[in-house]
């Protein structure tokens, strides 16, 4: 009797852990049906359109990449500083656990909010209008703490004797984090940063907010344009101020229309959003699960 | 020179940390300034008891309400999912599962709370309302139920993995002790298990319900973007989140009052979920302190 209770409750408990794995198989297998025959070269090279059939997702692929680029430039800096501080260098005092309370808060605010901020402070008060580097600003506001929280883990896997051998020959302790500590701690920090990007890429909610564009047929301005003269390539930042829109929002505006058409656009699109986002998670938890297997000191 | 250069960047990674304060301070600026906009047109009584939001329609009313039920009634159907299974399913992998199982499981459940959500919404509005549909006739294509479902099984895998951490944090001797006195497994879970990881279980439950509160795309997508003042899971309705989202489709020029609405319905739902953070912070530190 006692046995069967524990069975039941076993059987019990195994369902509840395959139910959500059920769940994504049939989430994949239902995307991919709907539209998978709508995959083809045409409809990642072509701009969207008010024909379904005709319509492709170039500017949103191009608007996606834009913004995870300019986000990992602007994050991973600011993130792993932000970290390494905190590690390494803060004392244990009011202002450090402040610093830590704010971060663990900041992770939990729903990313509307960050939309609204950049509204407010980007796109308005900074004037930078509806423009790539607005979205780029707030998605990395956005996924900063998990970039500052990833490191300080890393961080904090790397024992104290490699510190103390550092300096015991002689190493200031800039010297000691950059040469010994971080390199030490890189994996973990990859692994926290690319699943940020994963995040960055999938956000929708904070770019409609600050005001991306639902329906845009054209590219941003290419940062390097090869020309016939002396010195033969141009830089231009141009590409940085243009609207823009992403694959999120893209399929957000195929899956609210009414025609059915649209409906299997979306589901294509989202087949490219999922290999992607897959992909990077993928290569995230392999990233961490071979580095857990590989560091024992 | 050294020193100078050390202390360089010492200030450097210090300003890197600061970064986040100021976010905070942004995100509150932001959300005050424009809310006290609101309310000098608006009275905070009104704001708080009218039972009809309609900033968009010409006989307009600004009673939150309506969307505060809605953004509450869907976070409760997504957290009557997500907590019996995540739970369960905490309980599975931590004290029953094959390290094989956890092996595979747990990077699926991972890859599961990494999909965008944009992409759940698609799945609750074309697969699991229609679904839903031809067991519940009288449901209306828009509806609070479906995305309810699918936002339940979205946070699920933090549910899950939160809980495991706080149950696989439960000393070792405990359990063994339980065990030396014939307790069976099912015995040793619910009588030392869970009461000893509970403020660990609690905050997580916690946190999912700040994300529960705070999705977006899920409800913009599927239930409807009509504000009512109802439990009814069947009929559409719209929460906090999503009505941030339709006026931010439409061209809403700064200054206009629908403009200043979407900071007065974020400040709303910036304190709800601030408080349900902190205090899911709070118990984390407790659960810290207690195995120590």
């Amino acid at each position: 009797m006692r046995d069967l209770k524990e069975r039941v409750f076993v059987a019990l408990s195994l369902a509840a852990t395959l139910a959500g794995i059920l769940f994504l198989s049939i989430l994949i297998i239902d995307v991919v049906m709907d539209g998978a025959s709508r995959l083809s070269w045409d409809f990642l090279t072509s701009f969207p359109s008010r024909r379904p059939g005709k319509a492709g997702i170039l500017s949103p692929l191009v608007g996606s990449a834009w913004i995870m680029i300019l986000t990992a430039l602007f994050s991973f800096p600011v993130g792993v500083g932000a970290g390494i501080y905190l590690e390494e260098y803060a004392g244990k005092n009011r202002f450090t656990w402040l610093i830590e309370v704010n971060i663990a808060n900041l992770a939990g605010v729903p990313s509307i909010i960050y939309g609204l901020l950049g509204l407010g402070l980007f796109v308005r008060a900074l004037a930078l209008e509806r423009s790539v580097l607005s979205g780029a600003l707030t998605l990395t506001l956005l996924v900063l703490p998990i970039i500052i929280m990833s490191t300080r883990e890393a961080l904090r896997t790397v024992p104290f004797s490699i510190r103390e051998a550092s300096y015991a020959l002689g190493a200031t302790r800039w010297q000691t984090i950059i040469r010994q500590v971080l390199p030490a701690a890189l994996p973990g920090i990859l692994t926290g940063t690319i699943l940020a990007m994963s995040r960055a890429v999938g956000e929708t909610a904070p770019l409609i907010t600050i005001g991306a564009l639902t329906y845009i047929a054209f590219l941003p301005t290419w940062p390097i344009t090869f020309t016939g003269s002396f010195p033969f390539v141009e830089f231009s930042l141009q590409g940085l101020f243009d609207p823009f829109t992403v694959l999120p929002i893209q399929i957000f505006n195929w899956v609210s229309r009414p025609q059915k058409g649209f409906y299997t656009n979306a589901a294509a699109a989202i087949i490219v959003l999922l290999i992607f986002t897959i992909l990077l998670n993928s290569l995230a938890i392999y990233l961490r699960y071979r580095y857990q297997k590989r560091m024992r000191w | 020179m050294r020193r100078l250069y050390e202390g360089a960047i010492g200030l450097l990674l210090f300003l890197c940390a600061t970064l986040s304060i100021f976010t905070t301070i942004g995100i509150i600026g932001v959300l005050i300034f424009e809310t006290v906009e609101f309310f000098k047109e608006v009275s905070i009584i009104d704001f708080l008891t009218d039972t009809q939001w309609t900033p968009l329609f010409v006989e307009k009313h600004f009673g939150i309400l309506p969307l505060l039920t809605g953004t509450f009634l869907v976070s409760t159907i997504a957290m009557a999912v997500a907590l019996p299974l995540g739970l369960l399913s905490a309980i599975y992998l931590s004290e029953y599962a094959p390290g094989r199982v956890r092996d595979v499981v747990k990077p699926l459940l991972e890859i599961l709370a990494g999909i965008p959500t944009v992409v759940y919404g698609y799945f609750a509005l074309l697969f699991v309302t229609p679904l839903l549909k031809s067991f519940i006739p009288g449901m209306a294509g828009f509806n609070a139920l479906s995305p309810g479902i699918v936002m339940g099984i979205m946070i699920l895998p933090m549910v899950s993995s939160l809980s495991e951490d706080a149950m696989y944090a439960v000393p070792r001797e405990l359990k063994e002790g339980a065990y030396a006195l014939g307790a069976t497994r099912l015995k040793v879970i619910t009588s030392v298990v869970i009461p000893g990881a509970l403020s660990g279980i609690i905050s997580a439950f916690i946190l999912a319900v700040s994300r529960a509160v705070g999705e977006t795309m899920i409800v913009t997508i599927a239930s409807g973007q009509q504000p009512r003042l109802t439990l009814n899971p069947l009929v559409p309705i719209e929460t906090i989140t999503a009505y941030i989202v339709q006026v931010s489709l439409g061209d809403t020029p700064a200054g206009t009052i629908e403009y200043k609405t979407i900071f007065a319905a974020g400040m709303t739902l910036f304190i709800f979920t601030l408080i349900l953070n902190l205090v899911s912070y709070w118990m984390r530190e407790r659960f810290r302190e207690e195995y120590r």
